[in-house]
């Protein structure tokens, strides 16, 4: 791939049209070309800088900064082990590296059968459920061997199919605004205060 | 679904108030259906039933201090936007990741429509034309349950065009992260929301109120402080600051990690409960795991500096815990048992902010990454006396001037006050340095073995 | 420092000044400007604050932080980010005290930490912010012990610019004049934190007219200029500050050479010119100097052959033909065309030499590709005025492509949004995208365009909003110059007070017609003199530097009119087209090799200097024109060029102002007035005719990089030049039956040729675009200089 499909172009654009200025839309453009083709390549990232009127250039620059985005085919599931104070404490440490001997590969690599990738991430947001840790995002927490290594059972079987979708796509659930319920964004030269708020309160 | 634990971490145990978590033990809490049977939308309908002006003037007679990290209260902040400036606009920030916060997780996950009644509330009171909802990237369920809601929450009528049949009209977008804590940062959220990379904005002259998404006048609150607005409306400031003490009223959200018997997250009353209720009581942590002892604690997420046993008596409150040394930030308390090993557990913070430096500052970039590597060397047990040394050269690089660290009865130390002076445009720089200088201020034995001694001892030691 | 060579300064401070700013510097009073930035107000006081981002022309970001400064507002010092902080009354600075060293030493400490300290063997080392600022502010050793950040060493980021990673510092100074100033975001930072890096897209890479901007203002040898590479140290280096007349924006340059020979060119910072910026091609094209092809000597011809001679045999050879050219048809038969490359000087004593030794008025400085000379009579504006009106209405050439600097300066009042650029062209240009409006006109229509567009209400009232300047110069060699001057006329009838700039492109080409290099009563101009020799009228033709055979836009004219012209003698530095077939060549000077002055589009004079030896035994024009009036004769009375200047200032309408001394007071130049002395070129009679469906009409216009013998012989620049193809809106490619890429016939009223074509979106449909003077194809071929437009049949070979 590369480019969007028909139904991933009318997506983008009308993601794109929720925001006043379309270069704000790079970022969830680059998660639908990711969720298209589990990463992004470089035909994607020059087609989102088309839509969203930036530089290719500018859009790389975007997409590199943020850890979410790959550049390189990984596996079906993006498995993340917290690193940070509170899993390390709860013993990441330990964790990381039974996943190492269980998948058989080291921090960063994929597996052969291309199902893993495994990766030391940073704080999760889950800090009271150390040691924590992500599938395709999708939080695993109070992990210990034998949960990582049932997990990695069910996900190889593909019994948890129905709960966690391969690797790029984020959220099952998109936001959908209804055409008569949207308001549009306001043009950024409209001085006006919005029409609920009388004139002699503005400045609050 | 299978049997290995999927744990909320959500505690609700004793008599506590209850602002923001009421729905937490509710199967269904993120439902249109079981918000509106507990009362939901109606403090929408009790704001539009009364001026923008009263609604603002009610949510800053409440004093709800910024749960995002600053603590500045957010009806103040309302009020910093230039009148006659429009269009304005709400970047709510869901980009929860500072190390040990566990909390806006929770409230998008178990609560969504009370995020979504809030910002309007916010909206309607200082005339915002559109609101933001930027949620981290890694936190797809969050994305679910919150896209579910805003669609259900449209066609129920109660955002987009003409909201309950009034003129009051706001689109709510929902957009994604990607992965970047810097983002977290009020300027860098903007940027990031403008489609550019996280980095952080230079204030002055880029306070969002004045100058913000696309150079127009901005509000940037934090999910848990938006969602203390449908109570408020509901309830009034008047009940909201009976909860809690004069300077932090209400209550806060804290989680609590680390080596501790029930680690959690909490709802707690603001300003009074202390860290030996959180750490200790029977209604939260209940002791040190094992029955070990205390060693140190970080007092307020990753960023903040460390406090031990001595500190424990300060209760919640910003104030006291600035003068302390430390400061409460994004309320995330991060416990480190006896058998902890200082070196190794600052290196998993330094290692964090010198990943997450988002590069444009030379100190934060240079200096985090050099930090770590020099730490990393002494857990190692390769380090020097002169790394010891240079460790705080290179804080002193970043943050010249005092550092605030906490008193110290073992060393004869008396507490430095938060916060510090820095080089750097953002918090991210000193925060690499932030651990580093309490590990070596608190614990400068630990190093002194380590450099002497070359032993390796894990992050965690054995129970 | 390198990156910001500062025009020499000579306005005294003035003493009472209303926007002044009190501010204490070290406990010292300082009288700021109201709205300055603390760190230019610190430099104005004698304290020079070290910086790396911070960039006088780019707008401040405060990344770098080595500008810090503890500075008391009345709450107690604080931690001051000088680049980005505007003076207050009543600061107190403080740039000596042990916090403001330490953070010194500490962020610059930070900054080597990772640099690989590699300046022996770096084309900075001596000249570098860096290395300067790590000896006067830094802690003079780095205790950084650490691997070093590695990455792929130099990589082309262009075919002019290298990159090279492990020197960059992150300053941002690169990438924000690509996006703020250069137009072209094509080099950005990517990754993160210790891991970022500056890059272009893959397959993209920075082919910006600009590029070696970013070279000049890198603060580190990160980016470098491939035709500089390891050529000299700095050191080795003399500069002396010059005017780039590659084109007539009149950009202020410092030339540096090493051991006699041409090395670089600097921009220099001129504030009402060029910024400091350069384009590429002004930027880079001294290589020609140095190109193997220089005539360095005079010739003389022996049959087929053209062989070298002394100067004295040349000149002797040449006053004959003159002589005999005069004895045979009068001075009328004899006609001077060129001056435009050269200085005012150059072209002063060649006028001189024409009308009033040989009495010929038969003498035009521009190549029938310009715009007539009688413009400039109108009320001139300056580039400032352009960038400063509420409204520039722009009828010429692509600007970014002819006048690169200026279009660089519009831009910037566009996106700025000081003006509303309201343009007509005929093909989409470079300033289209920030245009407020970019009406796209059919050649032939133009008028009717205008017409159409000042009866719009919202167009109306824009003009009526503010000062307006009219931009004019050719947009199509394809189309007669008539149009561009009805629509200018037009616009001056229906928006009276509005100044003009003219878009003439030739170096000194106005200088040149200001001094003289233009007809007198009954004369010539170069249509006339080529159609005269065509017929047989010409007894001699003197061509200064000018090359009708390649640069006339009728081929077919130019070329009988050099077969037709009895005795051709040719001035000139290379054996072009046209002088390869002259009697005698008389070996001139080049640029860089002879002093003088230069006109510029605004009438701005300053000075071009002398930095080399000439090559071989060239002689500059203006001793050329001296020699041959004497060898006729006559006496010019001038033995230096000083005296020249000075003859200039009082004799040429305008010029009066223009002294020597004048000039070297002045950093900016001195702007001369418009002369009155030039007559109305008549026009072409009737009306454009309208297009039959089936054809297409044509346009041709200049892109930056062409074959001019400049570019062609600067190895650098001259395989930018891309082959000639003809571009027609995509949507046209299936009207004629074709593809993009395809070979098809392109026939006109003249003749017919065979060249590949290109769908292009910057088309409009119904025409068809070539580039002039790229390898390949000759448009010129199809163009009938005696018609309003050309129409083109474009069909399947
Ligand atoms: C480095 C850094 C990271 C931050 N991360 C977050 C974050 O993840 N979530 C958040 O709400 N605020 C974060 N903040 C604080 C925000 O800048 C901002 O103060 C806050 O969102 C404002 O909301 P409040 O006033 O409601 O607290 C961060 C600040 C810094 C300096
Ligand atoms: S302190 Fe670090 S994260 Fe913050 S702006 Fe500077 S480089 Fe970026
Ligand atoms: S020069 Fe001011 S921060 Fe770089």
């Amino acid at each position: 791939m590369s480019r969007f499909n028909d139904d991933n172009l009318r997506l983008a654009k009308e993601i794109i049209g929720r925001y006043p200025k379309a270069r704000s839309a790079t970022i969830p453009l680059l998660h639908l070309a990711q969720q298209q083709e589990g990463h992004l390549s470089d035909e994607a990232m020059a087609h989102v800088a088309e839509l969203v009127g930036a530089t290719p250039a500018e859009v790389l620059g975007t997409a590199s900064f943020y850890e979410m985005f790959k550049f390189e085919p990984v596996g079906r599931y993006l498995i993340n082990i917290c690193g940070t104070m509170s899993c390390a404490l709860g013993g990441s440490d330990e964790l990381l590296a039974h996943a190492e001997k269980v998948l058989g590969v080291k921090v960063g690599g994929t597996t052969a059968d291309g199902l893993f990738t495994l990766e030391r991430a940073e704080c999760q947001a889950a800090c009271t459920e150390a040691p924590n840790m992500q599938v395709n995002y999708r939080h695993c927490h109070r992990m210990t061997n034998e949960l990582f290594d049932r997990l990695v059972d069910d996900l190889r079987s593909g019994r948890r199919d129905g709960d966690i979708p391969a690797h790029g796509t984020l959220a099952r659930v998109r936001q959908q605004i209804p055409a008569e319920r949207a308001v549009g964004p306001a043009a950024l030269d409209d001085r006006g205060a919005p029409a609920w708020l009388p004139a002699k309160e503005v400045g609050g | 679904m299978s049997s290995y634990r999927w744990a909320a971490g959500y505690i609700d145990d004793g008599d506590r108030p209850k602002i923001v978590t009421s729905r937490f033990h509710l199967e269904d809490s993120y439902t249109l259906e079981r918000y509106l049977a507990t009362g939901g939308y109606q403090a929408l309908r009790h704001a539009l039933a009364r001026t923008p002006a009263e609604v603002h003037d009610e949510v800053r007679g409440a004093t709800v201090l910024g749960r995002g990290g600053a603590g500045f209260p957010a009806g103040t902040k309302w009020g910093l936007m230039p009148a006659d400036k429009y269009p304005r606009y709400l970047v709510v920030n869901g980009d929860e990741s500072e190390p040990g916060t566990y909390k806006d997780r929770l409230l998008m996950e178990l609560d969504p429509h009370q995020l979504i009644e809030g910002s309007l509330i916010a909206a309607y009171a200082v005339g915002l034309a559109q609101v933001f909802l930027y949620i981290r990237g890694e936190m797809p369920l969050a994305h679910e349950r919150v896209a579910t809601a805003l669609n259900e929450a449209y066609v129920a009528g109660y955002v987009g065009k003409n909201i309950l049949g009034t003129d009051f009209s706001v689109d709510i977008v929902l957009h994604w992260g990607a992965g970047a804590y810097v983002v977290g940062e009020e300027t860098a959220l903007i940027e990031s929301l403008e489609g550019k990379r996280g980095e952080p904005r230079l204030k002055p002259p880029y306070f969002p109120a004045a100058i913000g998404l696309y150079g127009q006048p901005t509000i940037v609150n934090n999910v848990e402080t938006l969602s203390n607005l449908p109570w408020i409306m509901a309830n009034g400031a008047a009940e909201y600051v009976r909860i809690g003490t004069e300077t932090s009223p209400g209550t806060r959200m804290v989680a609590v990690s680390g080596h501790v018997e029930r680690p959690g997250v909490f709802e707690i009353v603001n300003g009074t409960t202390t860290f030996r209720d959180l750490i200790y009581g029977d209604d939260f942590c209940r002791g040190i795991r094992n029955g070990n002892q205390l060693k140190a604690f970080v007092p307020g997420g990753g960023s903040a500096p460390w406090f031990t046993a001595e500190q424990l008596d300060l209760p919640f409150e910003g104030k006291l815990v600035g003068a302390a040394g430390s400061m409460l930030g994004s309320g995330a308390i991060m416990v480190m048992d006896h058998t902890t090993d200082i070196p190794a557990a600052a290196l998993t913070l330094t290692r964090f902010y010198a990943h997450e430096s988002c590069g444009q500052c030379t100190p934060c970039r240079e200096g985090g990454t050099w930090l770590e590597r020099v730490l990393q060397r002494v857990v190692d047990g390769r380090g020097t006396s002169a790394d010891l040394a240079q460790m705080k050269e290179i804080g002193t690089s970043i943050c010249p001037g005092e550092f605030p660290h906490a008193s110290s009865s073992r060393h004869g130390l008396d507490a430095t006050p938060f916060p510090y002076k820095m080089t750097t445009i953002c918090f991210v720089g000193p925060s690499a340095y932030a651990p580093v200088h309490s590990a070596l201020t608190l614990f400068p034995e630990e190093f002194a073995a380590r450099v002497r001694d070359r032993v390796q001892i894990p992050v965690t030691a054995v129970q | 420092m390198s990156d910001t060579v500062k025009p020499t300064e000579t306005t005294p401070q003035v003493a009472s000044d209303p926007d002044a700013v009190s501010i204490t510097v070290n406990g010292v009073e300082h009288a700021a400007r109201k709205g300055q930035l603390l760190i230019d107000a610190l430099a104005d006081a004698g304290e020079y604050v070290p910086r790396f981002c911070y960039h006088e022309r780019l707008s401040p970001v405060g990344k770098c932080r080595m500008c810090l400064v503890e500075c008391d507002t009345g709450r107690g010092p604080a931690i001051t980010v000088s680049c980005m902080v505007p003076v207050a009354p009543g600061m107190k600075v403080d740039t000596q005290g042990e916090t403001t060293k330490r953070m010194q030493e500490g962020v610059l400490e930070l900054f080597l930490a990772n640099h690989p300290l590699d300046c022996p063997v770096c084309d900075k080392g001596g000249e570098c912010p860096l290395q300067d600022q790590a000896v006067s502010h830094g802690p003079g050793e780095s205790r950084y012990l650490e691997e070093k950040r590695h990455f792929e060493k130099p990589i082309a980021v262009s075919d002019l610019v290298y990159l090279d990673r492990e020197r960059c510092i992150l300053c941002d100074r690169c990438t924000r004049f690509a996006d703020e100033v250069g137009s072209d975001a094509l080099i950005h930072f990517a990754g993160r934190g210790n891991n970022t890096y500056i890059t272009t897209f893959p397959d993209q890479p920075f082919a910006s007219y600009f590029s070696g901007n970013t070279v000049q203002i890198c603060p580190v040898g990160a980016l470098t200029a491939r035709p500089y590479r390891f050529k000299a140290r700095p050191w080795d280096l003399r500069q002396q500050e010059s005017t780039c007349t590659t084109c007539a924006v009149g950009c202020r340059i410092a030339v540096q050479s090493s051991h006699d020979e041409v090395l670089r060119h600097l921009g220099v910072d001129s504030d009402p010119v060029n910024h400091g910026w350069l384009c590429d091609r002004g930027r880079f094209n001294y290589e020609q100097l140095h190109s193997a092809d220089r005539v360095l000597q005079p010739l003389v011809r022996a049959g087929d052959d053209l062989l070298p001679a002394t100067w004295s045999e040349a000149l002797a050879e040449a006053a004959t033909a003159l002589g005999a050219a005069k004895a045979a048809g009068g001075a009328g038969s004899i006609a001077v065309l060129g001056g435009a490359r050269g200085t005012n000087e150059d072209a002063y004593a060649w006028a001189r030499l024409a009308h009033e030794v040989i009495g010929t008025p038969n003498v035009y400085a521009q190549m029938g590709d310009g715009l007539p000379a009688d413009l400039l009579v109108l009320e001139r504006a300056t580039i400032d005025e352009a960038a400063a009106a509420s409204t520039v209405v722009l009828i010429g050439p692509d600007l970014k492509e002819e006048l690169p600097v200026l279009y660089l300066r519009l831009r910037e009042a566009a996106v700025k949004g000081r003006t509303r650029l309201l343009e007509f062209t005929p093909k989409l240009s470079g300033l289209s995208t920030v245009a407020w409006r970019s009406i796209a006109y059919e050649p032939g229509t133009l008028t009717a365009a205008i017409d159409t567009a000042l009866a719009d209400d919202q167009i109306a009232a824009q003009l009526a909003s503010g000062p307006v300047v009219v931009v004019a110069g050719r947009a199509n060699l394809a189309e007669s110059s008539t149009a561009t001057v009805q629509a200018v006329r037009t616009v001056l009838a229906k928006v009276p007070g509005s100044t003009v700039l003219p878009a003439f492109r030739r170096g000194n080409v106005i200088g040149a017609l200001q001094v003289g290099m233009r007809p007198t009563e009954g004369g010539l101009d170069t249509r006339g003199v080529l159609q005269a020799a065509a017929d047989g009228g010409i007894e001699c033709l003197v061509l200064l530097g000018a090359d009708p055979v390649a640069d006339f836009p009728d081929a077919d004219l130019a070329r009988r009119a050099l077969a037709g012209a009895r005795r051709v003698i040719a001035v000139d530095t290379f054996l072009t087209a046209s002088s390869a077939q002259a009697d005698v060549v008389l070996a001139a000077c080049a640029f860089a090799e002879k002093a003088g002055t230069t006109t510029n589009i605004e009438g701005r004079v300053s000075p071009v200097a002398r930095q080399v030896t000439p090559a071989g035994s060239t002689r500059p024009d203006w001793m050329i024109a001296v020699e041959l009036a004497e060898a006729l004769g006559g006496d010019l009375g001038y033995d230096d060029v000083g005296q020249i200047t000075a003859d200039i200032a009082e004799n040429v309408d305008g010029y009066t102002r223009v002294t020597p001394e004048a000039l070297s007071a002045a950093a900016d130049g001195v702007v001369a007035y418009a002369p009155t002395g030039i007559g109305p070129v008549a026009l072409l009679a009737g009306e454009a005719p309208a297009r039959s469906s089936y054809d297409f009409r044509l346009i041709v216009s200049r892109t930056l990089y062409d074959q001019a013998e400049g570019t062609a012989h600067s190895p650098s620049l001259a395989h930018l030049t891309t082959a000639t193809t003809v571009h027609v809106n995509p949507l046209d490619l299936g009207r004629i039956g074709t593809t993009d890429g395809a070979t098809v016939k392109l026939t006109s009223s003249k003749a017919s040729v065979v060249c590949t074509i290109t769908g292009d979106e910057s088309v409009l449909r119904g025409t068809a675009w070539m580039p002039f003077r790229h390898p390949g194809v000759d448009p010129r071929e199809l163009i009938d200089c005696f018609a309003h437009t050309t129409d083109l049949r474009i069909e399947n070979p």
